[in-house]
């Protein structure tokens, strides 16, 4: 790959960018298993939304 | 099936749940397609290899405005018409907007120091859009600071709306002041000033970001209304603690 003298800066935009992307993926992804976890104990205490049992009932 | 129906969280995490992979796959397919476009592309007469740094610096401009505008869109489904789904929609969007506007100035600032010998100017461009990331910051924090969901949703959404001034300040600025930021080249009246061979990979990248940005977005969304549920179930559970 050749870029001349501007490699450092082309690879370092790219670089940058790419660990923001990897930042927010990695963020979702997290958030996701969290909340998930956070409401299974929470439903295997017994506790679920009313509106929830509703919709399971008529979708 | 009527807009009620696609208002309602759980019928959008049910479709949502089914578009993701398919999402996820065009975004993968889009970035392979604009990844070797921009490898192949030929180096700018002036710029060298450095306008390759475009091929990320651009759509992230672009996408750090989209979200704005999609937040004020949002901010208005919010105070007028109340939408179940339009403050979640809002809040989903802000941080990867904040993540896209970052990356257009960190690229930015690397695409500068070779092509104009400094990494940062404070004109009119670079500043808006430092203003812009600026105010995402202020959005999420105001959405963090105050408890009350419906509040916080109202209060977002004067702060998003107002915020809004900046996006065709940060449009113009290149047409209403001497700037160092080179005026448009690709959305103008008289057509793109880019050759075909590079303003090409920059679309295809464009495409690319938009999907990647959509399917954030959408799992965004999702995460958002499960941390409304488990609000929710939380007060429930304190309710019942109470009791």
């Amino acid at each position: 790959m050749a870029f001349g003298p501007y490699a450092i800066f082309i690879v370092g935009a790219y670089g940058a960018a790419a660990a923001i992307v990897a930042g927010l993926i990695a963020w979702i992804v997290l958030d996701r298993r969290h909340l998930i976890r956070l409401i299974n104990e929470l439903e295997a205490k017994g506790i679920t939304r009313r509106s929830e049992r509703a919709y399971e009932k008529n979708p | 099936m009527t807009l009620i129906n696609l208002a309602n969280p759980s019928r959008f995490l049910a479709l949502s749940a089914r578009a993701m992979p398919w999402l996820t796959a065009a975004t993968v397919c889009a970035f392979i397609m604009g990844g070797v476009q921009a490898y192949l592309s030929p180096d700018d007469y002036q710029q060298g290899a450095t306008v390759k740094i475009m091929f990320i610096h651009v759509p992230a401009a672009w996408l750090g405005l989209f979200a704005w505008v999609l937040m004020s869109l949002a901010a208005l489904g919010t105070l007028v018409w109340r939408h179940p789904l339009a403050d979640v929609a809002a809040r989903a969007a802000a941080p990867i907007g904040a993540a896209f506007t970052l990356i257009c100035l960190l690229t930015g600032s690397l695409w500068g120091r070779p092509m104009w010998g400094t990494y940062w100017v404070w004109d009119a461009r670079l500043t808006s859009v430092l203003v812009l990331f600026l105010l995402y910051l202020g959005v999420i924090a105001l959405w963090r600071t105050i408890e009350d969901p419906t509040r916080g949703a109202r209060a977002a959404a004067v702060f998003t709306l107002v915020g809004a001034i900046n996006i065709p300040i940060i449009k113009f600025s290149v047409d209403w002041w001497n700037t160092l930021h080179q005026p448009a080249s690709v959305l103008r009246l008289g057509g793109p000033t880019i050759h075909v061979s590079i303003l090409a990979p920059l679309l295809t990248m464009v495409v690319a970001f938009t999907l990647l940005f959509l399917t954030l977005h959408i799992a965004a969304m999702r995460n958002e209304i499960l941390r409304r549920r488990l609000r929710t179930m939380l007060i429930m559970q304190a309710d019942a603690a109470g009791a």
